[in-house]
């Protein structure tokens, strides 16, 4: 294995300037969405007092959990030792802090009071676990930073596997935490289960992957640089064994609950006749999520094809955000439990109803422009990419 | 006529407006002080409602609803679609499954001495008074909706919407949440919530619950009451007895 060289991206072609553009078109009707929905309130919005958190959520929330996952690769690296993954851990880091900022966005800006945003800085309820997000987010952002320097700065070098274990943890905690959000909320029957914060971890690593598979395809395709087999057809393999794992994941989630013979309604209405939210779950989540990517990744014929890792990627993708809707969404839309053992005729009990709008829609893809806008400037202005990944510069078992 | 201070003047009158600042503020604190120790607020008292289902009536239930709006000025929202508009009390009508009985409820924000919301708030905008009531604060709440996820009575409302005519005493807020506050502007002055007055007979009774002299202490110690999902062991400070 050669020295890896790191470069900035020129940034100077058509496409480059037309990404931006492109991405900056959604970002401004993000904002336009925010303002629309802030100066209004939320009753232009789909959400109500039963489905109180909807579209943006799911993307924020999707976001937040890809960070921590694209976190990853930097980590297998310096925490782990691969020495393959070690040229990637720049970027590895890089995408994970522009998710974390583009999720933090969407769920600040889908606040009542974002501009209350101060008071949630300097008031913390240290019993809330929300609160403690706050925390481990700014220090995610913190370590990362820390970690980036150390990565950059040769003479810093040395500190970078000791800065690297702290980020892998806080990372860990985070995405716990994340979880926790909804795995302690006890009167909710889809939520209270402690089972909540290790899937979300492991859903972390399938998303943060994907989306890292395809930022880094996509840079290395345009920006003409070389990117060899040995790394790609390892982090394709890696993701099959992510997206395995939160399938084994949710299959436990959902056999614990079943079990459980107060949780068998809402599983019910999640798995058999919750209408949108069984379609997203089997079609969106499972099918087209889950196991399409599976097959692209392992069936002989395509297996090593590039376009058909990004399409699993996609898919991926789509399929993390089905699932975070039948999480988040059809979690609040089955009703809470208020009278064991009675029917209730009036006044509760109905399924909540909810359609997003196209704002909520815009602010959450804005959040992903967001993340995407903050890598292409960063890769131009630091040198975040290697110049060459080709199989003899990164493989360490390379034979020419 | 000679407009230059000197020196010795600016200290001197300076001196003499901070002091009677200072005079003034401590005389103001001291005020605000003693009117507090009138009324402390402490966990003396723990205040709580008693709802006998066996007597209150449907048309009971929607009189508490509409005081309780007349009382809070909520539930004119213009633009809010059903579900969004504020709820703080609603009727509840519940069959139980064995024996199809049928009661009918009021339900509101129950005053759990263990409030989930307090729990998951991130800025400590909804907190619990010494003496049991649940509020939101409304400056300090960001309209995060995490209580609202957290609450196991779906008793808070989200402001959807820009308020007018507000009620002087019920400052509320778009983007801001809110729930019964057991009417703590007339509890506070000694009278009873505006449900519970609505109500003619003692179907509904409030009070003191720590308080042995009490009518609601001495009708709980007296009928057999419920809590509603008392398996989450939030000791709330509703009652019902009948369910």
């Amino acid at each position: 294995m050669s020295i890896i060289r790191y470069e900035q991206t020129q940034g100077k072609s058509l496409g480059f300037y037309a990404l931006i553009a492109g991405l900056g078109a959604f970002i401004l009707a993000a904002l336009g969405g925010v303002y629309f929905m802030e100066h209004n309130g939320h009753h232009v919005t789909g959400m109500n007092n039963h489905i109180v958190w909807g579209l943006p959520h799911v993307f924020a929330l999707f976001l937040i959990v890809a960070a921590s996952g694209a976190l990853n690769i930097a980590s297998i690296a310096s925490v782990f030792n691969k020495k393959i993954y070690k040229p990637l851990s720049r970027l590895s880091g890089l995408v994970a802090l522009a998710l974390l900022a583009g999720g933090l966005m969407v769920l600040v800006l889908d606040l009542g009071r974002p501009d209350r945003l101060i008071v949630a800085m300097t008031e913390y309820n240290f019993g809330s676990i929300f609160a403690w997000n706050i925390i481990l987010y700014n220090g995610f952002f913190l370590i990362v930073g820390i970690y980036l320097w150390m990565m950059f700065e040769r003479r810093m070098n040395k500190y970078s596997r000791k800065v690297g274990i702290a980020a892998f943890i806080w990372r860990l905690i985070l995405t716990t935490g994340t979880g926790s959000i909804f795995g302690f909320l006890v009167a909710r029957q889809a939520y209270d289960a402690v089972i909540m914060a290790p899937m979300f971890i492991v859903m972390s690593f399938a998303f943060g992957l994907a989306f890292f598979v395809l930022v880094l395809m996509a840079s290395y395709k345009w920006t003409e640089r070389p990117l060899g087999d040995a790394i790609v057809n390892r982090l394709s393999n890696l993701l099959g064994v992510f997206v395995a794992a939160v399938l084994y994941f949710v299959a436990v989630y959902h056999l614990g609950n079943l079990y459980l013979a107060e949780n068998s309604g809402v599983e019910n209405f999640i798995l058999m006749d919750g209408g949108i939210y069984t379609q997203l779950f089997w079609y969106g989540q499972i099918i087209l999520g889950s196991l399409i990517p599976l097959v692209l990744i392992y069936s002989p014929s395509t297996k090593g094809n590039r376009s058909m890792l990004g399409l699993a990627s996609v898919l991926v993708i789509l399929g993390g955000i089905a699932q975070l809707y039948v999480i988040i969404v059809g979690g609040q839309a089955y009703p809470m439990e208020l009278f064991p053992g009675k029917e209730i005729l009036e006044g509760y009990g109905a399924i909540a109803l909810y359609t997003p709008t196209l704002a909520e829609l815009m602010l959450g893809l804005g959040g992903i422009a967001v993340a995407l806008i903050a890598i292409i400037f960063l890769v131009k202005v630091l040198p975040f990419l290697p110049e060459s990944l080709a199989d003899n510069v990164a493989d360490p078992h390379h034979k020419s | 006529m000679d407009s230059k201070i000197n020196r010795r003047d600016f200290i001197k009158a300076t001196t003499a407006t901070t002091a009677s600042v200072a005079a003034l503020g401590a005389g103001i604190t001291l005020t605000t002080y003693v009117n507090a120790n009138e009324n402390p607020v402490t966990n003396e008292k723990r205040w709580g409602m008693l709802v006998d289902t066996n007597r209150l009536t449907e048309s009971d239930i929607d009189g508490m609803v509409t005081a309780c709006q007349k009382e809070n000025g909520w539930g004119n929202e213009t633009h809010s679609t059903g579900d969004q508009k504020a709820s703080w009390i609603k009727k509840i009508k519940v069959k139980d499954t064995a024996t199809q009985r049928i009661s009918n409820l009021a339900l509101m924000c129950q005053h759990c001495e263990e409030p989930p919301c307090v729990d998951v708030c991130p800025t400590n905008a909804s907190m619990k008074r010494e003496d049991g009531i649940v509020l939101v604060d409304k400056h300090r709440c960001i309209g995060c909706r995490y209580c609202m996820m957290a609450c196991p009575y779906d008793a808070r409302s989200f402001v959807h919407e820009e308020l007018t005519n507000q009620k002087e005493h019920m400052p509320r807020g778009k983007g801001t949440v809110e729930a019964c506050t057991l009417c703590v502007h007339r509890v506070d002055k000694g009278e009873q919530p505006a449900c519970v007055e609505a109500v003619d007979s003692d179907a509904v009774i409030f009070g003191d619950l720590l308080d042995v002299t009490s009518n609601i202490h001495q009708t709980l110690k007296r009928v057999q009451s419920t809590q509603i999902r008392a398996d989450l062991n939030l000791n709330t400070g509703v009652r019902y007895s009948g369910i």
